[in-house]
């Protein structure tokens, strides 16, 4: 019965009908769904992805071989400025919202988010941002006809944005996009705050949420403490821009240093707001392949937390090379070596469930245990950049590019990879094929590694980045080409998922209500669910409601 | 296949469970929207503090800025006001609420009116703009955004006021009511830190 | 998976210096005590995360395989387990002690190489970093140049540590010469300092390690170790204000009264002339420099006369405008400045 009642849902979002075309479109237009603004964050940043992906091949393309001319050093400098902001702002935090909107009403049993409207305007303000930055390219010449696009790079480093060495408006487009992000970001972690605060079901204790919602829970609260601060650093500038206000202008006694600061008070607690939600999923969908409770539930949430509170005392480890001194550069030393603890917890937490269960290797898993591989190479290589003496060599070096690749690439977009095989069939009824999947993760594997495994010998080797060229003698030929070549089967295992996205659209096996024999609440509603969620209001007694309902005989409530 | 009744019936709660109660939506909503801007408000604050004694050329703080005494006890006065206004209101007392809103706006009015004239006498007599020098840019951007602030507190609850006056305020609107004296509670409280930033620290 | 991914590192640091000889800028060659210091730190760092990562990942390995879902197994779930209270601590207590003891290793290298008090018997430089170019100004010696740094050997029996007062005059950059130490940044609000001593005479390789505009990738910068006695004739050759005369060469001198009478003195210096600018690279001895833009163009005279005719075509983005000058007058001044030895 109710498999049916999941498809007729489906049809019902196909409706090709001519008819109803126009209200389709007026409906996601003006939808106030918690779902629905789920998905119109998902979709919207894997447009960006693709954009940005591309603009990564391009530079790929150029720093192929030695001494090539493919892009002008300007364009070349516009697409790391570009690829950088719009993976950072444009796709990992607006997939993490859709994915967080989308999941955590539906984890705590209710019907909508705290505030629907604030929601919608939201998302709406985040993609408007986006499309502020891209406008750039054609906007952003300005009186100067100064390039087009913003080139100062994804911190944008002062004084190099003030007016006298960005003249034009792009560095304009820039900012602006940044600070209306940022508004859409705190607009929607106001939400998932309120939400997990105030919304959850009968007996959904904190203490019984799913661990995903403990980490949306604390990357919303980092969301007020650092992109804030973002917001503020940005009015700033722009005051400098239009206004001839003097923060960061050096030649009116401004410190080019103070927005150092400003901006990694924001950007490292920003990587764990991307991270954190990925950590997130890899805690539902590790223990359903592995067919066993979470290890160590409580030790999970104190860790989550204790990372939120580290994150925000460790930023000047961007700023080794600045010269702070040497008792400033020991403490930060310490500072974000200590952040290994809690996030080995994690790591160990994760390997002790999977630790005697019974492993089901379906992709979502497989994307989950690479997961957990690159995340500890990515986390290791943190560490020797944490050395500050060993980041002096290193820091502004490939091997930087190559550790946090490996993190936003290896770790977190394979886990959004993994989260959409795992809660696709829940949006849309139908499953993702199983075959594409396998070719769409091999694919991937192999690329990523060639990508970002051989990344960090130029490095190693004095390769700085943000070089648009580099010169024959210095040895870095052979492996940048091996790294281009990787970027490319990377590009053609995320066409191979765009391809599965659409097709299993249309093609897919149903999905019905559980597919994985999960234990979370959102697997009691029907794929997709209703509108309203949940007939009735759901009320729970352990952290596993459906593993209850399963094993009568065995309940979770009786352990914790 | 269970269903939703099934989890329902499945999880009803036991008898050691405490009745369940969760905060109010707003008052959540509000500290986290204070939490962030909060974070915003330190940020130009450590900015101002970084940038005293930097400036390159005069005027100085010393050398202009006055104590804003009668506008702050203005500020700090609304608080008061406000909060009678919402106990007013969750008594059922309309016409104490609408007073005491009336006050509040009215205080608030003559705060941002002493902060116009102060930026009038700054600009006008002595020639500090926000291009002069770094005091002139983190004054004017610091005390600039508080006032923003007042201006959006003032608006918000001016509407309130139009509401109370045609009379479409009632006793159960008491929760929303104090979840805007929360910000203005804010406001106020940015101010203080203001103040002693930049009229007693910075001189 | 990416299990092999650490023979890499490990294996640069087994060879250091001799199978990547041929790498000039590889960190894992030190020439110098700072990077030296960095290099014995870097080894053991890269000890303990290996030892980590083949722990966690060994671990991880076995999971997988040992605990797969088998054709043929039953359909019962696995037990349940929900934590272990000895267990967690211990993965909790092990890693702070790694961090104690990395930290601590990490604080002595901090503190020996950042909060020593400056050698009496240093060589100062002042470098000042600008878009897209280095300006290197040795105060002992009254010398100006641009670029290419020249710097004495310091041995053990003659050390002669050479220590650099950094600042920007626009943007931020970043000094970096792996071989001989880490990078210092190069700030318009602040003054920076650093030290080297390099070991052995040769040719040390670097570049602008911090994003400052359309020609950060060629901002290179090349230090040159000489014995003292080499180091002492450079300096000497560079005192001498700069060629006035050019008996043999009427081109030259031609080119001497159009470089006196252009823009070119606003911005450039050449000692004893009316040339006293100070925008762009001192040019005084231009000629014994061996390449020109920081580095990245050889200084042959055709890529003088190139640069003088439009710098912006053979470096997009560089500062210097093109001057329009004449084919005859491009000829001349690019005649003259080859002459300033
Ligand atoms: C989501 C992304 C993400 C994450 C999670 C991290 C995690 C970490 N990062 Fe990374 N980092 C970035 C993204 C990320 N980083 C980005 C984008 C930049 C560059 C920005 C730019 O310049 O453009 C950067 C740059 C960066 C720098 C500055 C380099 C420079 O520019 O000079 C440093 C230096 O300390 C650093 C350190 C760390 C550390 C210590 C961690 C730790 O959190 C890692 C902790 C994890 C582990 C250690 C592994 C698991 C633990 C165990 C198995 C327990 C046992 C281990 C020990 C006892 C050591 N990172
Ligand atoms: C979430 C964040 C994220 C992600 C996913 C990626 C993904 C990738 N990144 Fe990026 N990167 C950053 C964040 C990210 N990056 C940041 C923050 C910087 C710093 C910027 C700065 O310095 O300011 C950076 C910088 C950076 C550099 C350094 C530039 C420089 O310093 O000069 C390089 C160089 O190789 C690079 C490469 C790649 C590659 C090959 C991928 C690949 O994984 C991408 C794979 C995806 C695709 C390839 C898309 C596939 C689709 C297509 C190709 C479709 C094509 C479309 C049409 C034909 C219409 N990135
Ligand atoms: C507006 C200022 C300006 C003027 C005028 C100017 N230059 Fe330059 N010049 C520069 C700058 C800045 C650089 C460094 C550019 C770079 O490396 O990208 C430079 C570099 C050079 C170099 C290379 C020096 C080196 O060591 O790299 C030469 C040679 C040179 N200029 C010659 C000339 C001549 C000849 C003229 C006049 C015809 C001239 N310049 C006029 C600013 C100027
Ligand atoms: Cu100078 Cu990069
Ligand atoms: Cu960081």
């Amino acid at each position: 019965m109710s498999t049916t009642r999941a498809l007729d849902g489906i049809d019902e979002t196909l409706a090709p009908q001519g008819r109803r075309e126009r209200n389709l479109i007026y409906e996601w237009l003006s939808t106030v769904d918690h779902k629905k603004i789920g998905i119109l964050y998902i979709v919207y940043s894997l447009i960006f992805l693709l954009i940005a992906g591309f603009e990564a091949m391009l530079m790929r393309i150029q720093l192929a071989v030695p001494d090539n001319h493919f892009v002008s050093p300007q364009t070349f400098n516009e697409l790391f400025t570009m690829h950088g902001t719009t993976m950072v702002f444009f796709v990992g935090m607006p997939i993490l919202f859709g994915f967080g909107n989308y999941l955590v009403p539906l984890m705590i049993g209710a019907r909508d988010m705290a505030f629907p409207r604030l929601n919608a305007f939201s998302f709406w303000i985040s993609a408007f941002a986006g499309l502020l930055l891209y406008f750039s390219y054609f906007g952003g010449s300005g009186l100067y006809a100064a390039g087009s696009a913003p080139s100062v790079g994804w911190f944008a480093y002062a004084p190099l944005t003030a007016k006298v060495f960005s003249p034009g408006h792009s560095t304009d487009y820039w900012t602006l996009a940044i600070f209306l992000s940022g508004i859409g970001s705190i607009g929607a972690a106001v939400n998932f705050v309120t939400t997990i605060v105030c919304m959850r079901c009968k007996g959904m204790r904190f203490g019984r949420m799913p661990l995903l919602v403990w980490l949306y829970l604390v990357t919303a609260c980092l969301v007020f403490v650092a992109v804030s601060p973002l917001t503020a650093a940005q009015i700033m500038l722009t005051l400098d821009r239009y206004l001839g206000a003097h923060f960061f202008d050096t030649q009116a006694g401004g410190s080019a240093v103070l927005w150092m600061h400003f901006f990694w008070i924001f950007g490292h607690p920003e990587v764990y707001i991307l991270v954190l939600p990925a950590f997130g999923f890899a805690s539902e969908i590790i223990p359903v392949f592995s067919r066993k409770a979470i290890f160590g539930y409580p030790a999970m949430v104190g860790a989550t937390v204790a990372i939120g509170f580290i994150s925000l005392g460790v930023w000047a480890h961007h700023m080794f090379t600045v010269g702070l001194g040497p008792s400033a550069n020991t403490f930060f030393v310490f500072a974000t070596m200590v952040i290994s603890v809690p996030t080995g917890i994690k790591i160990f937490n994760w390997l002790a469930t999977i630790w005697g269960g019974k492993l089901i290797f379906k992709t979502p898993m497989l994307f989950s245990i690479a997961f957990l591989f690159q995340f500890l190479i990515g986390g290791l290589t943190g560490i020797m950049l944490s050395v500050a003496p060993f980041d002096w060599q290193l820091g502004n070096s490939y091997f930087v590019v190559a550790h946090f690749h490996y993190i936003l690439v290896g770790a977190i977009l394979s886990m959004i990879f993994a989260a959409f095989y795992y809660w696709y069939p829940k949006m849309t009824g139908r499953m993702l094929s199983e075959t594409i999947g396998k070719w769409h993760f091999w694919l991937f594997i192999i690329g990523f590694h060639l990508t970002f495994d051989f990344m960090h010998i130029p490095g190693l080797l004095g390769m700085p980045r943000r070089i648009y060229t580099y010169e024959a003698n210095r040895g870095w030929g052979t492996l940048n080409m091996i790294v281009s070549i990787g970027a490319a089967i990377q590009a053609i295992s995320i066409l191979i998922f765009a391809y599965n996205l659409v097709h299993s659209y249309f093609k897919g096996k149903a999905a019905g209500h559980d597919p994985w024999d999960a234990w979370t609440l959102e697997w009691s509603t029907p794929s997709p669910p209703p509108d309203y969620n949940f007939a009735v209001e759901p009320a729970v007694n352990s952290r596993r409601p459906l593993w209850d309902l399963k094993h009568p005989d065995d309940p979770d409530s009786d352990y914790e | 296949m269970m269903s939703a009744a099934a989890i329902h019936t499945a999880g009803a709660p036991g008898g050691r469970e405490t009745p369940w109660r969760q905060p109010y939506r707003g008052t959540v909503g509000m500290a986290c929207l204070i939490a962030a801007e909060a974070s915003i408000f330190i940020i130009f604050v450590v900015a101002y503090i970084f940038y005293i004694g930097k400036s390159l050329s005069g005027p100085t703080p010393a050398e202009v800025l006055e104590l804003p005494i009668f506008g702050t006890i203005c500020l700090l006065s609304s608080s008061i006001t406000v909060h009678f206004a919402v106990s007013a209101l969750r008594k059922g007392n309309l016409r104490g609420c609408t007073l005491n809103l009336a006050g509040t706006v009215l205080l608030g009015l003559i705060f941002l009116g002493s902060t116009a004239q102060e930026w009038y006498h700054l600009i006008h007599d002595d020639g500090l703009t926000i291009q002069t020098n770094l005091f002139g840019t983190t004054y004017y951007s610091l005390v600039g955004l508080h006032a923003s602030h007042v201006v959006v507190g003032l608006i918000l609850l001016s509407l309130t006021l139009a509401f109370c006056l045609m009379g479409r305020v009632k006793q159960e609107h008491a929760e929303k009511l104090e979840t805007l004296s929360l910000y203005w509670h804010f406001v106020d409280g940015v101010w203080v830190v203001v103040f002693l930033v930049v009229y007693v620290l910075g001189r | 998976m990416a299990r092999h991914w650490w023979v890499a590192p490990c294996a640069a640091s087994f060879f250091a210096g001799e199978a990547f000889a041929e790498y000039p800028a590889n960190i894992f060659a030190p020439a110098a005590t700072p990077a030296h210091s960095i290099f014995d730190l870097s080894m053991l760092v890269l000890s303990v995360t290996l030892g980590i990562f083949l722990t966690v990942a060994g671990l991880l390995t076995y999971a997988l395989i040992r605990f797969r879902q088998r054709p043929g197994d039953s359909n019962e779930e696995p037990p349940q387990i929900y934590g272990s209270d000895q267990i967690e601590l211990s993965w909790t207590v092990i890693p702070i002690l790694i961090v104690v003891m990395l930290f601590l290793t990490t604080a002595r290298v901090i503190l020996g190489t950042q909060a020593i008090p400056k050698p009496k018997n240093a060589m100062n430089v002042t470098v000042v970093g600008h878009q897209f170019w280095w300006e290197f100004r040795y105060p002992q010696y009254g010398i100006v140049t641009a670029n290419e740094l020249h710097v004495p050997v310091s041995t053990a029996a003659h050390p002669e540590p050479t220590y650099l007062t950094m600042t920007s005059a626009d943007v931020v950059h970043s000094f970096w010469v792996p071989r001989l130490a880490g990078k210092t940044d190069v700030i318009p609000d602040r003054v920076n300092t650093m030290w080297f001593n390099p070991h052995k005479p040769g040719l040390y390789l670097g570049q602008c390690a911090q994003y400052c505009g359309a020609q950060h990738a060629t901002m290179l910068i090349r230090v040159y170790a000489q014995t003292p006695a080499q180091f002492m004739a450079w300096v000497r050759q560079q005192q001498q204000p700069a060629q006035q005369s050019f008996p043999g060469d009427p081109l030259a001198a031609e080119g001497e009264q159009v470089f006196m009478h252009n823009a070119c003195i606003n911005c450039h210096t050449i000692a004893g002339t009316a040339a006293t600018g100070r925008d762009g690279p001192d040019l005084t001895h231009l000629a014994s420099r061996q390449t020109i833009a920081s580095g990245s163009i050889p200084n042959t005279p055709a890529n003088l006369r190139k640069w003088i005719e439009d710098p912006s075509a053979m470096r997009p983005g560089t500062l210097m405008p093109a001057m329009h000058l004449s084919q005859h007058d491009v000829d001349a001044v690019a005649a003259y400045l080859t002459e300033l030895r």
